[in-house]
């Protein structure tokens, strides 16, 4: 008897059919439209207006684009080429386009130190925000902030230099005597910086010529350049400002706990646009004349307090948030306080915070156009104010403002990608 | 001992703030530059071009007093004010004189302790429809919405307009001029009101002028004119009559053409007087003798900076009217240099 069934089953397949392409209802761009674009009456109704309304939009703002005009050198001969058709004239973005980056009083020999100092400033920040950089790029983060002020402002090398050597000497003061006590060492290390800073001073005015680029009064600061100022020093002094005022509200020393709750109910009870006209207006009453404090410093100090203050709060947020075993573990064992706090409270509570901040940071950049209200010339100043009322210029609205949004809107949407690759990155699966 | 200590300190920046207010002009002299405020930009009167160089009808008041008192019209520091800014920085110092088309009103000149030294325009508040409403006066405006500026001297005018004719208005506030002409030009309001020159301005950089009309009526007086702090008399003198010379010069035939040739003496004893070759009058101002030569040829006299900014032949377009020599039927009337 045979071991196979050849002889009792009539046929057996031995192959194994080609597949069959499925049904066109069921494949591809049909199957696709179909689940996602009219899988109901209800949805099939919504998706035809919208497919209206993009049409519309693309229809109505595509020759704009399309005839827009980039050379003529205002906005009459733009208007005469076009004879009346749709079309932008975003002439005014190539002839103001300095303007625009650097204000209008900025020396239009020396754009390339800002442009320099920008182009540093990713480098600067680079390993700060990303972790598996080298370590030793960090060093130059820490003298990024006096190369950055003397390419913008110029002036000698030597009067950053000297802040720069004040700072290190206080910091290794701090270090000598920290071990007999913290507050000893910081008082010393202030004393160190504070004398080196005012010999400095006396040097750096009696040798002003080493190494000297021309001198910016920040007067001449604006356009695009301005908020980046703005926004980067602000935001990067009130991160940690924000945070010592956080740790200082839930402090048991009375003193210290009412300072900050007074300072940052105070601060966060007041509009910015307030702070800003004091800044600008009240404080000249104050000081003698000539002896006026920096516009752009005052504005700094004015800002950072009002996002140190935001910055305290969400940080609070997330201290709260941290169960009380984890404060109790860090004192089990056997950690002082500031040990407790830099190795296990903070890393833990900042994680939390990270959105909260960024969506301080985010609001603080677009906050800096708000100094155009004081006649300082911002990007947002510029288009309101000399633009605008250029004669040549005078009329053109969408091509300015069109360009100001994208601007801050590619800025924005950067810190907040950023923000979510770095939740991604510290998610420790708390979930 | 800490409140003695904070007295003097007090004390001390109350004489330095006395002190430098009462000297403007040697403060000028010893800095090398002017610090006048002018607006953050409006057409014709002040805006920077696009090489940053401030120019304008109020821009020229400024240079002219650099040029007579330091020589040179290009050291000028321009400080840029808002409406809102403009005062203060005038009565805390930071500026040395104010053109900013400020409108000389009683509580400015004395509530608000400053000194208006003359009037460079007259202008006067007007109203700016679209043909297609169909309004052929202000007294038609029953129940329309208005764009206006706040804080400005327009916003209390029309107030004041629409009670006494006893009809219903209803504003928008807006703050800068620029931001008025989108609002308008898309029918948020149906009126626009502001000072006729800006008007005329505005308008005239529409894309189609012709379909907006500018009512009859002008409800307001608006003399506008450069200011200084109160105190300082000699510095009020040496912006008062910078301004007149120009003034002058234009009544007398002076340009900057043919400036450095009058210079040379004529026969007409005021125009030598003005121009220094005859009496002292630049040294009672505190300057040398031909400080307003410097001045007319600087910018030239003041028929000349009007031409140049806001004139007939610039896109702004405004014709003399009530800014026309006295002897011309306007009101612009310069005391005579003697």
């Amino acid at each position: 008897m045979s071991d196979t069934h050849a002889q009792s089953v009539a046929f057996v397949r031995d192959t194994m059919l080609p597949e069959q392409a499925p049904p066109a209802s069921e494949a591809g761009v049909v199957k696709w439209m179909r689940e996602n674009l009219f899988p109901g009456p209800v949805n099939t109704i919504l998706t035809l207006l919208a497919i209206y309304f993009i049409y519309k939009i693309v229809a109505g703002s595509l020759p704009w684009f399309w005839n827009g005009i980039w050379t003529t050198s205002s906005l009459a001969e733009c208007r005469e080429i076009l004879q009346g058709a749709t079309g932008g004239c975003f002439s005014v973005l190539t002839e103001r386009w300095n303007q625009l980056l650097f204000g209008f009083k900025y020396p239009s020999d020396q754009y390339w130190r800002p442009l320099v100092a920008f182009i540093l400033l990713a480098v600067a920040v680079a390993p700060v925000l990303f972790a598996h950089l080298p370590r030793k790029m960090l060093l130059f983060t820490g003298i990024y902030p006096f190369l950055a002020f003397w390419l913008i402002w110029g002036g000698t090398i030597l009067s950053p230099l000297m802040v720069l050597i004040g700072v290190l000497a206080g910091l290794a003061a701090f270090r000598r005597i920290e071990a007999s006590g913290f507050a000893m060492a910081a008082l010393a290390g202030l004393v160190t910086a504070v004398v080196i800073w005012w010999l400095g001073g006396f040097l750096a005015s009696a040798a002003s010529g080493v190494l000297a680029l021309e001198a910016v009064p920040s007067r001449d600061m604006g356009g695009f350049m301005l908020n980046m100022i703005l926004g980067t020093v602000c935001v990067s002094l009130s991160l940690p400002i924000g945070i010592l005022l956080a740790l200082g509200r839930q402090s048991h020393m009375p003193i210290i706990k009412w300072i900050c709750v007074v300072f940052i109910e105070f601060i966060r009870g007041v509009p910015l646009i307030t702070l800003l006209f004091v800044a600008n207006v009240v404080l000249s009453y104050f000081f003698p004349p000539e002896t006026n404090l920096d516009l752009i410093i005052r504005v700094i100090i004015m800002i950072t307090a009002f996002a140190s203050a935001y910055i305290a709060e969400v940080v609070r947020g997330g201290l709260a948030a941290l169960p009380r075993g984890q404060y109790e573990a860090a004192d089990s064992l056997g950690l002082d306080y500031a040990q407790s706090m830099r190795l296990i409270i903070l890393p833990q509570a900042l994680k939390i915070s990270i959105p909260g901040i960024v969506n301080v940071a985010v609001g603080l950049f677009k906050d800096t156009t708000l100094v155009s209200v004081i006649s300082m010339f911002d990007l947002v100043g510029m288009i309101r104010g000399p633009i605008l009322a250029s004669t040549e210029w005078n009329g053109v609205y969408w091509e300015l403002w069109g360009f100001a949004v994208l601007t801050f809107f590619v800025v924005c949407y950067g810190i907040s990608q950023y923000s979510q690759w770095l939740e991604r990155q510290l998610q420790r699966d708390h979930r | 001992m800490k409140k003695s200590v904070f007295l003097g300190a007090l004390t001390v920046a109350g004489l330095t703030a006395g002190a430098a207010a009462a000297a403007t002009l040697d403060d000028v002299k010893a800095r090398g530059k002017l610090n006048c405020g002018v607006t953050t930009g409006l057409v014709g009167f002040a805006a920077p071009d696009a090489n940053g160089n401030w120019e304008g009808f109020d821009v020229g008041v400024c240079r002219a007093v650099a040029a007579a008192v330091l020589g040179d019209p290009m050291a000028v520091e321009f400080v840029p004010t808002t409406g809102k800014t403009r005062f203060t920085a005038l009565a805390s110092g930071e500026i040395d004189m104010l053109a900013r088309n400020t409108t000389w009103t009683f509580s400015r000149d004395v509530d608000l302790k400053f000194e208006f030294v003359g009037i460079n325009y007259y202008d006067g508040q007007g109203f700016m429809v679209p043909k297609a409403l169909g309004v052929s006066s202000a007294k038609e405006l029953d129940g329309a919405t208005v764009c206006i500026q706040t804080g400005t001297t327009t916003e209390l005018n029309l107030a004041d307009f629409f009670r006494t004719n006893n009809i219903s208005y209803e504003p928008v506030p807006i703050e800068t001029n620029a931001e008025a002409q989108p609002l308008y030009l898309e029918g948020a309001c149906d009126v626009y009101t502001t000072d006729a020159s800006g008007l005329a301005a505005t308008r005239a950089a529409f894309e189609n002028p012709g379909d907006h009309i500018i009512l009859p009526e002008i409800i307001s007086k608006e003399p506008l004119g450069p200011l200084v702090r109160h105190g300082d008399n000699e510095w009020g003198d040496v912006v008062r009559w910078s301004l007149n010379a120009l003034i002058a010069a234009e009544e007398l035939g002076v340009t900057s053409a043919n400036v450095d040739e009058l210079a040379q003496g004529t026969n007409n004893p005021e125009i030598n007087r003005l121009l220094g070759t005859e009496g002292t009058l630049g040294e009672m101002l505190g300057l040398d003798a031909d400080w307003a030569a410097r001045a007319i040829k600087a910018v030239g006299n003041y028929g000349e900076v009007f031409e140049k900014n806001i004139g007939e032949n610039t896109p702004i377009g405004l014709a003399r009217g009530l800014n026309a020599q006295w002897t011309d039927g306007g009101l612009l009337y310069s005391p005579p240099f003697r």
